[in-house]
């Protein structure tokens, strides 16, 4: 009834391109997503971007038009607006449409749930007025808003992106706080190979730095002792940097140190995962088609491994390639024929990753953050709790629920898992691998009881 | 519309329809995305912690947060998964409604 072939969670440029790729493999494709448009995070709103957000968001955007079209074609149903709050390894997947429960199933089902922006647990980063520097630009891509005075600090491209789109709006940011250390960059000179291979990155990072320095703004780099000023909502900045303490003062501070796969329904689904040491982060077990230790599940783009929007549509394509195969599609010669040109495509885009990974690391005061800092921000556990936590015997995150409810809030553990890990692990001498992530059991977003009691199974129209 | 909120419009268009957030009116770009709206209107808190009451606002803009949740006509959602219409009853989402382990 409501099966398809091929089912996609997630419609940012992996979903996308598997979509059309699988379309055109003759695979009856289904994609969900719980945004109202396509784009995932990089493209978001490139549907109805006009020319004046265009401008300021620039051509990388823009490359979303084209992808974002592919997903509007007669063999795809997207469905938009679909939050998953379930999948099975066996293809079954239950979603809300305007509180309104679903089921589908995939003969095959891909995981394209894209990256979150890493924690970045600093004092005060729970006030009002404290956000991503991801969620100031989708502010942008998708509303046209903008923060009139603002500080960007933190770690990573996306910082000097962002600043840039912001100097395009007539908003500059007040300032740059940066936090990588002069060591992060000799460290990362070592892989300047990868990253000439990947030069038009580096182009790109060129690109910006002239644009902020024509705007005029400051930068400062090596800073410490960041800390957000305020009672009840962000006033300013503080920070040490050159061996002075500063305080800009600001109505609204952009936090960001890079992102990490988003992992939530690959570990509501039991999937091995391992952890990354250049990345800093769990990645979903996968081979180069990206399928996973559940052979009817493929996993592809940032959830499956940081690797941008170049890289994700490489390997929504592969996912596809394999998946079609599988079902009969296509045969196995001719998926590896295919293949080989998203593998070495992929390739490619992978070989700047080890330089950006080693020169903009989270920062020191993020891994180990003071005492009476709140890491997990839903129940306000700080890190001193988990530090007691783990002096009382507590050695993984899963038990730290039980000592201290850390991971137990609405978000479920997406903006503080990470960061009880790492405080766990340097506690007890046990590797990040061996401390663990925490058990994610579905629901994967909070559902209410009216939308379960409406639960009914997909329409199916022409499937 | 008063300019001096910290987030700004930069090509605003389109009709707006009115809502009412806590017990004042707002004009709002219909269709907009409801946090979004709510920030240029100048709503600095949505909602309040279970544990403290500290006063929170979105963070992520990408539905991962659950910081800005808000009680829309009796249900409470995330303002950032939402989109504006007309004669939206709007408050903070009380502490105590906000699910926590
Ligand atoms: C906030 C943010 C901003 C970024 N900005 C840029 C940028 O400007 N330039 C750049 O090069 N890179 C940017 N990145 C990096 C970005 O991850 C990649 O460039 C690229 O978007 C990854 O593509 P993807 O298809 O893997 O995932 P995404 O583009 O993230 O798409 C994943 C999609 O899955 C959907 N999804 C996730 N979970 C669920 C669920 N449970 N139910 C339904 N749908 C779900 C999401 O709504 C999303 O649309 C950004 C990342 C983030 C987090
Ligand atoms: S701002 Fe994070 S969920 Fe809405």
């Amino acid at each position: 009834m409501g099966d398809v072939d091929f089912l996609i969670i997630g419609a940012g440029p992996a979903g996308m391109a598997a979509a059309a790729q699988a379309a055109r493999l003759g695979m009856s494709t289904a994609i969900l997503d719980e945004q109202p448009a396509p784009g995932g995070q990089i493209y978001r709103g490139v549907e109805v971007a006009g020319p004046v957000r265009g401008r300021i968001l620039g051509k990388d955007f823009l490359n979303g038009v084209q992808l974002a079209q592919g997903v509007r074609h007669a063999g795809i149903r997207y469905i938009p607006g679909a939050t998953v709050w379930k999948a099975e390894a066996g293809g079954s997947v239950a979603y809300s449409v305007e509180g309104a429960a679903r089921t589908i199933r995939g003969r095959r089902l891909l995981l394209a749930t894209g990256a979150l922006e890493r924690p970045v647990p600093l004092p005060g980063w729970t006030l009002p007025g404290v956000m991503t520097v991801g969620a100031a630009q989708i502010l942008l891509k998708q509303s046209g808003v903008v923060p009139r005075r603002a500080v960007i600090a933190g770690s990573g491209p996306l910082l000097y992106l962002v600043a840039a789109q912001m100097v395009r709006a007539g908003r500059p940011p007040l300032a740059l706080v940066e936090t990588p250390e002069r060591r992060d960059l000799l460290r990362a000179l070592r892989h300047l190979g990868g990253a000439l291979r990947g030069w038009r990155y580096m182009a790109k990072g060129v690109g910006w730095f002239a644009e902020l320095a024509r705007a005029g703004v400051p930068r400062y780099r090596s800073a410490t002792e960041l800390r957000i000023e305020g009672t009840d909502k962000a006033e300013a900045l503080s920070f040490v940097a050159g061996g002075r303490n500063r305080c800009i003062a600001c109505e609204t501070v952009l936090l960001h140190e890079g992102v990490v796969p988003n992992t939530q329904a690959s570990r509501a689904m039991n999937l091995p995962h391992h952890w990354d040491a250049g990345q800093r982060c769990f990645v979903p077990d996968h081979d180069v088609w990206g399928q996973t230790a559940e052979p009817r599940v493929y996993v592809a783009g940032d959830g499956a491994g940081i690797g941008g929007a170049q890289a994700a549509e490489q390997a929504g394509c592969l996912a596809a390639l394999h998946a079609a195969a599988a079902l009969g599609h296509i045969g196995n010669d001719e998926r590896d024929r295919r293949g080989a040109r998203h593998l070495r495509r992929l390739a490619r885009e992978m070989a700047a990753r080890p330089f950006l990974e080693a020169a903009y690391p989270p920062g020191m005061q993020t891994r180990a953050p003071a005492d009476d800092t709140i890491v997990c921000r839903c129940e306000e556990v700080t890190a001193g709790d988990i530090r007691r936590h783990a002096a009382l015997g507590c050695r993984g995150p899963n038990q730290a629920k039980a000592f201290g409810r850390a991971g137990m809030g609405p978000c479920q553990g997406r903006y503080c898992g990470l960061t009880v890990t790492g405080l766990l692990a340097a506690q007890t001498g046990q590797t990040p691998a061996e401390t663990g992530y925490y058990r994610i059991r579905p629901p994967l977003k909070p559902i209410t009881v009216a939308e379960l009691a409406a639960l009914e199974p997909d329409p199916g129209e022409n499937t | 519309m008063k300019k001096d909120f910290p987030f700004q419009e930069i090509d605003p268009d389109g009709p707006r329809v009115a809502v009412r957030f806590d017990g004042a009116v707002y004009d709002l770009p219909e269709g907009a995305n409801l946090a979004a709206a709510l920030l240029v209107a100048g709503v600095r808190a949505f909602r309040a912690t279970p544990i403290s009451g500290a006063p929170r606002a979105p963070f992520c803009m990408m539905g991962a947060c659950y910081d800005c949740l808000v009680r829309i006509d009796g249900v409470v959602r995330q303002a950032c998964m939402t989109r504006v219409q007309a004669g939206m009853e709007i408050e903070r989402a009380p502490a105590r409604e906000v699910p926590h382990g």
